[in-house]
């Protein structure tokens, strides 16, 4: 399995929209390409699969290593773990239900498709790349797109929130670029992800160069206090900037923070881990406290994404196999699960034109599939077993618990305690929306278009299958962490 | 015939089959095809769950892996059922009452719109799915799935007539408080995974049985989960929500009362009894909070004029109940009551819709009156429930109460007496409520006098069926004073649950106890006989009010928790979110923004001052460096 072909597909398929001549065009170019991107993920999913059943037991598989700029050092390395694979399965599913509810754009639908392409692209790179500085340079490619997507399409105050998300997203890039050049001068001079895992890098450079790395890409996933570009940038974004902020950018972040951050650094990491995990606690908890307080549909999820995302950090600084484990899984579950639900408040917002849960109600009457998906997708969010939300925050705190000091117990307390205010906001919101007495100007409106419920079908799939059947998902990631677990334990 | 065992599986799986079916199909389908799929798969399950019991009677048991449901580094939670007699007992009340109960919904809700009538139906099938799970699971992960599954269930039934917002508030209210509870189950977990390695039920029980667990562990163990089962079994603080979850659809109401979700409690305590027996602290808690529940709810039940809510705070009364059985180490005698209750409580809730049907919608009890006469098969039936409950022999409910007070007798006169008030207490509320109901004068409108008529026979036989067996199912446990042999239960769930030890009474003693609560509720029966035979309405005064308000519990969780809590939100949303945070981010854009103004100043385009400049810094070079040299 080539991995050049990962990138290679949005990148054709971006091109193509470029030269496609009219609407009709770009929008089937956009979906074949999806399709052909989730079938690929698919692939290799399964070909990652049967190498590991054959026996394979390299850290990376797949790989493949072109030099790029030699007098630097910088090399287009390539390669994928269980991680990558998961993230990249994540980035394929979002992907296409991204092109599918972005279906009646009708305002410059080419540009909007090329650049929700890009953003793609930008993930797609950056969870194959094994070269820092190639990483680096993906992660930038995702950002520019965002603040576009917002600033041409969004809604509200997007100026503002476009500012917002790009200074503030710019910031941890910085972070993170200084992080990186910081180990590559440590290090005698490699970006290699690989090569500099088996450095022994000082315990001192550790600690200054972790809180680099791990608050810049910390921004990306909204680690308390640097979360607020969160609320406002998904609020203003269209329905697929949305899903894509919160669905994959907010995961690169994360990924960033457990496969440079933490891996590269242990001792780093081991110092900071309690900061980490207050910090994470509060973000869960005042995320879920936030949310309680929401009108407006679309911060409901954002604030609610910020108290979700925040079990993924909290299970990376816990330190734990298991809690780590919980944590890829948290951010693959929460990615499917906030598009999802970014997706359905859309589709609501286009028929009803508010998303003031205030302003709704009775909407079951008429959208019966919409909102049994909102039903779903809500569910999912407040961790209930069968879906995907109960298996991550249940390994997490599983994990967290296996830490026996007073600390980290109250830590996983105070953060499992979110689940009953979770409980609260998500049924308000549901209450409000899909219950109780229906104004007569929604009696007209329509249940969702056959491009809407395929998008959320693919989605309610991807949570259902990891929430009845979470093995996979176990199995896909055990090696992967195994690595990161021996390198933190100093073997 | 060891293979009843090993498919099993069939049992969770036929409601889940109907609940896709009727969920999908509920468009399609016609609503006797809907009664039938629904009411059917609940029959099937019914048979399938008499034959593992006829295998479990004969000692077997069987514990059956079907995959790793979670396997993360050495932790492995299996999906895996456990059938023993304790789960195949359950398995029998669930799936016989649940049945029932299906088939008197196909009549009660007949004037539903055949897609409503769809989605009630794909609930229901859910709601007993979930339950299944929950006794069936062969470890507490599975237990905790089925456990929030009811969780679901319950909201959504709650919340059926979803058109209506303070139903779906009462529904949130359910779902949220079951929630409270659920956390501190998942914490009981994490702490038995860190203890044991795992959660299977039987790896458990062995750690326990060898006295691994230290005191405070199995302490804080068990205290968690029974906080988990005040949630979902309706105890102090957690009980709130069941009376407001009235508002679904009666029968709904008879299944979270007598089959499903509010006996979780007690089977999960039941289920733990090698863990439960182990902390002393914990029993005298369960015991104590059990009582008091049953107390507190009996005196609210006194003044209710809801039909509804008057068997609501009777349940809780009676949950009350069996949790002093399983704090005084009677944990036979709980799952005892859990039974009889179910048939006696399914019996009055769908006597109740019966009544509710005949008076078109009406539940309040004052505009009632007389109904025997139009009512004969529901009053009859009725009576038999009121009695059942109230504990007259041979009815079944004396049995098991008996069974709990002689247990509570044993542990303290304290408890007994206590108990024994309460018992009398709920002879007095129920026959009031059916003296109210049934006798004196018709006090409701003319258009309902003239609609007044019995129900179909689709309603009238579960009644019936459920008040034989209200009458003759206490026979399984006859206490060995009166019979020996008698107490078949305690018999065959001996392999689960060790017989109860404690100091033996002598059975003069029983004797004496037996007819003392005997006369006593006698007694109390006659009084509510002279009070209520024909009622007056009256407003009640003084304590009554206090009484009718439910103690003011409602009110005062709203002061102390509920605002409190949205008022932090507030406070966090609107100070910490918008002026501390955004505050400093806002700020630092605009510290960027004057420090940038203020360097373009520098960019001039006068030579002169960028000479002026360079040689300025310069200058600040050669003195820091000849600082710094020294």
């Amino acid at each position: 399995m080539n991995l050049l072909l990962i990138i290679l597909i949005p990148l054709l398929t971006a091109v193509a929209v470029l030269l496609s001549r009219n609407k009709q065009q770009v929008k089937w170019i956009s979906f074949a390409g999806a399709i052909a991107q989730l079938t690929l993920s698919l692939v290799l999913f399964f070909a990652f699969r049967n190498e590991r059943a054959a026996g394979n037991t390299a850290q990376m598989l797949f790989e493949q290593n072109h030099p790029l700029f030699p007098a630097w050092n910088i090399n287009f390395h390539l390669g994928v773990d269980g991680i990558s694979v998961a993230m990249i399965l994540l980035t394929s599913f979002v992907l296409i239900a991204g092109v599918l509810v972005s279906w009646n754009i009708e305002k410059m639908t080419k540009e909007f498709y090329f650049l929700l392409i890009l953003l793609a692209l930008g993930a797609f790179g950056f969870f194959i790349s094994l070269d820092l500085f190639v990483l680096f340079f993906f992660l930038e490619i995702s950002v520019i797109p965002k603040y576009l997507l917002i600033g041409i399409w969004g809604s509200g105050k997007k100026e503002y929130s476009a500012n917002k998300l790009a200074l503030m997203l710019m910031g941890g890039s910085a972070l993170i670029l200084v992080g990186i050049l910081g180990l590559y001068f440590s290090s005698g001079r490699s970006f290699d992800l690989l090569q500099l895992s088996k450095l022994n890098i000082s315990t001192s450079t550790q600690h200054v160069i972790f809180p680099l790395l791990f608050v810049g890409f910390g921004v990306f996933t909204a680690l308390f206090p640097f979360h607020t570009w969160v609320p406002d940038g998904h609020s203003s974004a269209p329905t697929a900037g949305s899903m894509f902020l919160a669905g994959i950018s907010m995961k690169l972040g994360g990924y960033g923070c457990l496969r440079v951050a933490t891996y590269l650094l242990p001792e780093g990491a081991k110092e900071y881990a309690s900061i980490i995990i207050v910090l994470s606690a509060i973000a869960i908890l005042y995320g879920a406290f936030a949310t309680m307080m929401q009108k407006d549909l679309k911060y409901i999820n954002a604030y609610s994404s910020v108290s979700h995302v925040g079990f993924s950090l909290l299970g990376i600084a816990m330190l734990t196999q298991t809690a780590m484990t919980g944590a890829v899984m948290q951010m693959v579950s929460h990615g499917v699960m906030t598009a999802l639900f970014f997706a359905v408040i859309g589709m609501i917002y286009d028929r009803t034109h508010t998303r003031m849960v205030g302003d709704m109600g009775g909407l079951m009457k008429v959208m019966p599939f919409i909102t049994t998906v909102l039903f779903i997708v809500g569910l999912c969010s407040l961790g209930l077993p069968g879906l995907s939300g109960f298996v991550a925050e249940m390994t997490v705190f599983v994990g967290s618990w296996e830490n026996a000091d007073a600390f980290h117990r109250i830590a996983t307390i105070a953060a499992a305690a979110s689940i009953v205010v979770t409980a609260v906001y998500i049924l308000r919101a549901i209450g409000q929306t899909a219950m109780g007495p229906i104004k007569a100007e929604y009696l007209q409106l329509k249940d969702a278009t056959w491009n809407e419920r395929l998008a959320a079908i693919i989605l309610v799939a991807g949570i259902v299958a990891i929430g009845v059947a979470p093995f996979w998902l176990n199995d896909l990631l055990k090696p992967a962490i195994e690595v990161i677990m021996s390198k933190i334990a100093g073997k | 015939m060891q293979n009843a065992l090993q498919i099993a599986w069939l049992i969770p799986l036929f409601p889940l089959l109907g609940f896709l079916i009727n969920g999908l199909g509920r468009k399609h389908l016609s609503k006797s095809a809907i009664g039938v799929i629904g009411s059917g798969v609940i029959l099937a399950s019914f048979v399938m769950s008499i034959w593992v019991f006829l295998q479990v009677k004969d000692g077997n048991t069987h514990v059956a892996d079907y995959f790793n449901f979670i396997s993360v580094g050495d932790l492995s939670i299996p999906f895996a059922f456990q059938l023993d007699q304790l789960s195949s007992l359950f398995l029998l009340i669930i799936t016989g009452v649940g049945f029932l109960i299906h088939v008197y919904s196909a009549s009660y809700m007949h004037e539903e719109k055949t897609e409503h009538f769809g989605r009630y139906f794909s609930y229901l099938n859910l709601f007993v799915f979930s339950m299944l799970l929950l006794v069936m699971g062969g470890n507490y992960v599975i237990m905790f799935i089925g456990w929030e599954g009811v969780g679901l269930c319950s909201y959504l039934l709650i919340g059926y007539w979803f058109k209506k917002a303070e139903y779906n508030k009462a529904a949130n209210k359910a779902f949220i408080m079951n929630r409270i509870g659920d956390l501190a189950f998942l914490i009981a977990i994490f702490w038995i995974i860190k203890k044991v390695g795992n959660v299977n039920y039987h790896d458990v029980f062995q750690f326990a049985g060898e006295n691994k667990f230290s005191t405070a562990d199995i302490t804080g163990i068990t205290l968690l989960l029974f906080v988990g089962a005040t949630g979902k079994s309706a105890q102090i603080p957690l009980y709130t929500w069941l009376p407001d979850a009235m508002a679904g659809p009666t029968p709904v109401s008879a299944l979270i009362h007598a089959a499903t979700m509010v006996t979780a409690g007690i089977y999960m305590i039941a289920r733990s009894n090698v863990l439960y027996s182990l902390s002393h602290t914990t029993m005298n808690i369960v015991a104590i909070v059990g009582l008091a529940t049953a107390l507190l709810a009996a005196t609210i039940a006194l003044k209710q004029n809801d039909i509804k809510k008057v068997l609501a705070y009777s349940t809780v009364s009676q949950l009350g109940f069996m949790f002093l059985a399983l704090g005084t180490g009677a944990y036979v005698a709980a799952v005892f009551h859990v039974m009889t209750h179910a048939f006696f409580k399914a019996l009055l809730f769908l006597g109740s819709g019966s009544v509710i049907h005949a008076m078109g919608g009406e539940q309040d009890i004052r505009n009632m009156g007389g109904l025997s006469k139009k009512l004969s098969v529901t009053y009859f039936t009725f009576l038999v429930g009121c009695i059942a409950i109230a504990g007259i022999p041979p009815f079944s409910g004396f049995f098991s109460k008996d069974a709990i007070l002689l247990s509570a007798f044993e542990k303290s006169p304290v408890l007994y007496g206590i108990a024994l008030f309460t018992a009398l207490l709920t002879a007095f509320y129920m026959f009031r409520l059916l003296f109210i109901t049934f006798s004196g004068k018709f006090r409701g409108t003319h258009e309902q006098e003239h609609h007044l008529h019995e129900s179909p026979a689709a309603m009238t036989i579960p009644l019936i069926i459920l008040a034989v067996l209200s009458i003759i199912g206490g026979f399984v446990g006859i206490p060995e004073a009166l019979m020996h042999g008698g107490d078949k239960l305690s018999a065959f769930l001996s392999p689960v649950i060790k017989p109860h030890e404690g100091t033996p009474v002598s059975h003069s003693t029983e004797y004496g106890l037996m007819a003392l609560s005997t006369v006593l509720v006698i007694a109390m029966i006659i009084a509510a006989w002279f009070k209520f035979r024909n009622y007056q309405r009256s407003e009640a005064a003084g304590f009554g009010k206090v009484l009718e308000n439910k103690w003011y519990v409602d009110e005062l969780y709203d002061k102390i928790i509920v605002n409190p809590l949205n008022k932090f939100g507030g406070f966090l949303n609107s100070f910490i979110e918008k002026f501390v945070i955004d505050g400093v981010v806002n700020g630092v854009g605009r510290i960027v923004n004057y420090s940038s103004r203020q360097l373009r100043l520098l960019q001039s385009g006068q030579v002169g001052s960028y000479i002026f400049l360079m040689v300025l810094s310069m200058l600040v070079v050669f003195v820091l460096q000849f600082f710094l040299r020294k």
